[in-house]
C-alpha cells in the first residue's frame, strides 16, 4: 500500500516536472530586463520552498522522536535533513547562475543569501554528527536536539544578517499579491507542486531504504547466530 | 545550600575549586586568546587608519575561539574516573547540572575576556576606559549566549567520536546572530556612539540568550541520559 502511494506520487512528481519546465520555458513570457536566465527562477524558488519544508519536518520530526522514542521519526528526521542539504546545495547553485549576469557578482552578503548557507553549514554539521555515533538511540536523541536548535536558530540568524546588510534580494511574492505576469505566476506554481511531491517522494523512498538497511542488519545479525 | 539554586552553585563551584588547584583551563585560554591577537596583528599593517575598523572582528575572534579551547574540557574532565556518572546520582535535577556547567563555563570566560581587553586595548592602541561599562555588558551578553549553547554541545561532543572537532563545527553556524551582534554592538560603542544606536544587538543578544539557555534547559535531560 505505501509503495503504491509512494510510486503514484512520484508518478505525479514526473508529470508536473514535465509540464512545469514547459510552461517555465514556453508558456511564461520572457522577463522584459533580464531575458532568458530568469527561466531559473521558478526552480530555484520551487527548491528553496521546498527545502524550507524539509527542514520543518526535520524540527517536527525531532520532537516527536524526543517524546516517543520511536525509530521510525529519527528515520524521518535524518532523511529530511539529507534531502534538506541536497536541495539547499541546488538553490546556492541555481541562485550565482542567475546572480552573475543580473547583479553582476555570483555572490553578495545577502541576508538570504547568508541564512541559506548558514543553514547548509548547520545541517551539515547535523550529518557529520550523526556520521560520529554508532549506537542508534544516541544517534536519535543527540540529532534531535541539534535539529531542534538549528531550527530555532534559523529567523534569529534572518533577523541579525538583515540588520547587518541591507538586501538587494528580489521579494517577488509579497503580501499584498504576486508582482508577477499571471503566466509566470501559474508556472511557479506547477514547478511548486512538482518539486513538493518530490520531495515527498523521496522521503518515502529514504524511509524505506533505512528500514531495508535495518531488517537487512538484523538477518545478518540472526544468521551468525546459528552459525 | 539546598535549594535548586545552591545545588547548581555547588557545581560551579566544584568547577572552580578544580581549576584553582589544576590550573589548566584558564592559562591555555589566556594564553591562546593574546596569542590570536598577536597573529592577527601580523596579518595587518600595525597602525594603519583601518585598524580600528577590524579590531573588533579581532577581539571576538579571539575571544570566541578561547572559550571554544575551554568549552571542549567541560564534559570532558568529568569523563576522567567516571565524575559524570557521580554528578548525574547526585540529588540534583539534570538541568542543574547544565546550569551549574554554564555558570563556571561563563565565569572562566568572562575572566579571561577581562585579562585580554587591556592586551587589545595595548596591541591596537585603543583607549577603553571610557567604554568600559557598555563593552562590559556587551560582553556578558554575548559569553552567556555564546556558553548557554556551547555547554549544551560540549554535552554532545563529549560522546562522541572525534568530538573535539565536530564541536566548533557545530557550535559555529548557531552562534552566528551572537558573534554578528557582538562585532557590531562593539565597532558601535569603540566609536563612541550613544547606547541607543546599538539597542538592537543588545536586543538580540538577550533574545538569543532566553531563547536558548530555556532550550537547552529542556533538551539538556536527553543528552545525559544513560
Amino acid at each position: 500500500m505505501r509503495k503504491l502511494i509512494t510510486n503514484i506520487i512520484g508518478a505525479l512528481s514526473l508529470i508536473l516536472f514535465v509540464i512545469a519546465i514547459y510552461m517555465a520555458f514556453v508558456y511564461a513570457p520572457l522577463e522584459v530586463t533580464m531575458g532568458p536566465v530568469q527561466k531559473i527562477f521558478y526552480f530555484h524558488v520551487a527548491f528553496a520552498w521546498t527545502s524550507f519544508i524539509a527542514f520543518f519536518v526535520t524540527f517536527a520530526a525531532s520532537c516527536v522522536y524526543l517524546v516517543t522514542r520511536t525509530r521510525f521519526w529519527d528515520t524521518v528526521a535524518a532523511s529530511s535533513v539529507e534531502l534538506g542539504v541536497a536541495f539547499a546545495c541546488i538553490i546556492l547553485t541555481t541562485g550565482p547562475i542567475w546572480a552573475r549576469p543580473v547583479w553582476g557578482a555570483y555572490w553578495t552578503w545577502d541576508p538570504r543569501l547568508v541564512t541559506t548557507l548558514i543553514l547548509l553549514f548547520i545541517y551539515s554539521a547535523y550529518l557529520m554528527l550523526r556520521g560520529a555515533i554508532d549506537e542508534e538511540t544516541k544517534r536519535g536523541r543527540y540529532s534531535a536536539v541539534l535539529g531542534i536548535i538549528g531550527f530555532l536558530d534559523v529567523p534569529i540568524v534572518y533577523f541579525s544578517v538583515n540588520w547587518w546588510s541591507r538586501t538587494i534580494h528580489p521579494d517577488v511574492i509579497k503580501p499584498e499579491g504576486a508582482a508577477l505576469h499571471p503566466h509566470m505566476l501559474q508556472s511557479l506554481y506547477v514547478a511548486l507542486f512538482a518539486v513538493t511531491l518530490f520531495y515527498f517522494f523521496m522521503l518515502f523512498r529514504r524511509i524505506r531504504l533505512e528500514e531495508l538497511r535495518d531488517e537487512v542488519r538484523e538477518l545478518r545479525k540472526s544468521i551468525l547466530k546459528e552459525s | 545550600m539546598t535549594s535548586y539554586f545552591g545545588r547548581v552553585m555547588h557545581i560551579g563551584l566544584k568547577d572552580l575549586k578544580v581549576e584553582i588547584r589544576s590550573k589548566e583551563r584558564l592559562y591555555s585560554m589566556m594564553v591562546f586568546s593574546i596569542l590570536v591577537m598577536v597573529i592577527f596583528n601580523f596579518a595587518f599593517d600595525p597602525g594603519a587608519e583601518y585598524i580600528r575598523e577590524v579590531a573588533p572582528g579581532i577581539l571576538w575572534v579571539a575571544l570566541v575561539f578561547s572559550a571554544t579551547l575551554g568549552l571542549n574540557k567541560t564534559f570532558a574532565s568529568e569523563k576522567e574516573q567516571d565524575c559524570l556518572q557521580g554528578l548525574m546520582l547526585s540529588p540534583l535535577d539534570r538541568s542543574g547540572i547544565y546550569f551549574g556547567k554554564v555558570l563556571s563555563n561563563t565565569f572562566f570566560s568572562l575572566i579571561v575576556a577581562m585579562l585580554t581587553l587591556p592586551f587589545f586595548a595595548v596591541f591596537f592602541n585603543i583607549s577603553l576606559l571610557q567604554v568600559f561599562m557598555p563593552l562590559t555588558l556587551v560582553i556578558v551578553l554575548a559569553t552567556i549566549g555564546f556558553i548557554a549553547v556551547g555547554t549544551l554541545f560540549a554535552a554532545i561532543s563529549v560522546g562522541v567520536k572525534r568530538g573535539e572537532m565536530i564541536l566548533p563545527i557545530l557550535l559555529f553556524p548557531i552562534e552566528v546572530p551572537v558573534i554578528i551582534a557582538a562585532v557590531k554592538a562593539t565597532s558601535m560603542i569603540l566609536d563612541g556612539r550613544m547606547m541607543v544606536d546599538y539597542s538592537m544587538w543588545l536586543k538580540i543578544l538577550i533574545l538569543f540568550d532566553i531563547i536558548f539557555l530555556m532550550v537547552s534547559f529542556v533538551t539538556f535531560d536527553y543528552l545525559v541520559e544513560e
